[in-house]
């Protein structure tokens, strides 16, 4: 498996610090309030303000998780390649990876918390909604793969719209394909922890999402397995407002914790302190 | 119209024939293929969803498990059924018999027929991702050889949830798609309309699934004596298998779906 240092480059406007040295101000989606990025971005990219949760890019995910410099990342350069010759799949492909600058909708590789050795896998919703096809499959599957054999605690950072309808049933299957790779990791007797972010729905929810050991979630999260428009529209009445919502699915009994982002880092190396590993 | 080429026409008129009420349904196979057919009920956990048909009987001489997702034959047994749409307590029913399954060292054959999971509130609150998730997990090392057979729609996850087995069989006028073509046409052009163009693209046919390597066997239509055959065959082929080489095959199988294809 071929490894590579992470060396960051991301592209949203959160990732941006403007030209020049300058500063740029954002405008929190939900109290419209301006701050400047670096102040959002110290703040765990909450917002000051409201506590708004902004999105955060894969590779910034596994930096505010994983110790410094201690992430090493596997299959970097895994591509999609547009095997139905699905109409507008190329062209998608090109500008999901201009718009990322990454090649695909996951990243994967070892890294350390707290001094304590894991795999993780973190989703990029920058890519195509985080949607799985193939290498996103095929990708968590090696790091599992890899993870088995060496004994080592996975972490996987979940958001996704779900399969790639793009790559028809070869989508679909990676949702057995990554499931037999867990259940052949947990047989092993290793740990399992996922991060639920917003959103994670569909196909990834119903697969890898749902199946760790300990299930945790980012506060206000959408999680699920059918979109709410689809549910709205054959109920015909408009539904409830914690529907889906990580608080609901917890009530639900379907995640143990719902874990702040200021927080996260800790509790997570408190779980891996308390299984030894 | 739209440009399509004939043959994307005809995958749509495909998806079309599959959702037909004229259709066979998964009890007609039971009835035709399974002798002494003894149905069971419940999840265990919540309650009995209709829209899985599930329980014992012989293939033949062979003791076995079937599992079928039932659409029903009228109004009145369409909604019993919840037209083939199961909630999360189907998919653990069809779960639990699988264990049970395993543990008397019967085969599981899967009759899957379903649009997809039933999306609904409650459906969702009691864990429709989890339950689904959850069989794909579990089927991965049940040590007994399983069968599916999509016999005619084959409707994203919720079919899925029972089809991680040896061996994926579709009849040859079945389809199985990741999304419905309608919706993949919506959530792309936001025009529905284009459904007919779409089809072809995702590559939903036995036909094409086959080429494709995503499934193993296309079987012929209203020929029950064959399949029941070609079931039996399958099976006691499967049943020489040791259970290390069973599961690994298994594994393989999933494994190699898309790989290197990048
Ligand atoms: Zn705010």
């Amino acid at each position: 498996m071929e490894l590579k240092r992470l060396f960051l480059k991301a592209n949203n406007e959160l990732e941006n610090s403007g030209q020049g040295g300058k500063d740029r101000k954002v405008t929190c989606r939900k109290c419209q309030k301006k701050n400047t990025v670096t102040k959002i971005r110290n703040n765990n990219f909450v917002c000051p303000d409201c506590g708004h949760y902004f999105q955060v890019r894969a590779r910034r995910r596994i930096l505010m998780l994983t110790d410094r410099r201690s992430f090493i990342e596997m299959n970097r350069d895994m591509k999609s390649v547009n095997v139905l010759g699905f109409p507008e799949y190329d062209d998608k492909l090109r500008s999901a990876m201009d718009k990322s600058r990454e090649n695909e909708g996951v990243i994967c590789g070892e890294a350390q918390v707290d001094g304590h050795k894991i795999c993780i896998f973190s989703m990029d919703s920058n890519f195509m909604m985080g949607s799985m096809g193939a290498v996103v499959g095929e990708k968590i599957t090696s790091l599992f793969e890899y993870a088995t054999v060496r004994n080592l605690p996975v972490l996987g950072i979940t958001v996704s719209g779900g399969a790639r309808m793009q790559e028809g049933m070869i989508s679909l299957m990676q949702m057995s394909k990554v499931s037999a790779a867990v259940k052949r990791h947990s047989n092993a007797g290793n740990l399992y922890i996922t991060l639920l972010t917003n959103p994670t729905t569909g196909g990834v929810d119903a697969s890898f999402a749902m199946l760790g050991d300990i299930t945790l979630a980012e506060p206000g999260a959408r999680i699920g397995f059918a979109g709410p428009r689809v549910i709205e529209k054959s109920l015909n009445r408009s539904l409830p407002k914690d529907f889906q919502k990580a608080e609901r699915v917890l009530e639900c009994g379907f995640i143990d914790a719902i874990v702040t982002r200021s927080e996260q880092k800790t509790y997570i190396a408190k779980l891996l302190k308390i299984h030894g590993m | 119209m739209f440009k399509n080429t004939v043959n994307t026409t005809d995958d749509y008129a495909i998806v079309l024939e599959a959702r037909s009420d004229k259709r066979l349904t998964a009890s007609d196979y039971i009835d035709s293929m399974i002798t002494d057919f003894t149905e069971f009920s419940g999840d265990r956990l919540f309650g009995d969803d209709k829209a899985v048909v599930a329980g014992i009987g012989f293939l033949g001489k062979m003791p076995i498990t079937v599992i079928g997702i039932e659409k029903g034959k009228n109004t009145e047994s369409r909604i019993l059924h919840n037209f083939g749409s199961a909630h999360p307590e189907g998919y653990r029913k069809a779960l639990r018999l699988m264990k049970q399954a395993e543990k008397f060292g019967r085969p599981v054959l899967c009759l899957v027929d379903t649009a997809g999971a039933f999306c609904g509130i409650d459906a969702e609150e009691r864990g429709q991702g989890r339950a689904i998730a959850e069989n794909l997990y579990e089927m991965a090392d049940l040590k007994t050889p399983m069968i599916s057979v999509v016999i005619g729609e084959g409707g994203s996850g919720g079919a899925l949830a029972l089809c991680h087995t040896d061996r994926i069989w579709m009849i040859e006028d079945a389809y199985f798609s990741v999304v419905s073509p309608e919706s993949c046409a919506n959530i792309l052009w936001k025009d529905p309309g284009r459904a007919g163009e779409v089809a072809g693209a995702l590559n939903l046919t036995a036909d094409k699934l086959y080429k494709l390597g995503l499934i193993d066997k296309i079987c012929r239509k209203n020929k029950m004596k064959e399949l029941s055959e070609e079931l039996k065959k399958e099976f006691e082929y499967l049943g020489t298998l040791k259970t290390e080489e069973l599961l690994e095959e298994r594994y393989l199988k999933f494994r190699r779906a898309g790989y290197r294809s990048y």
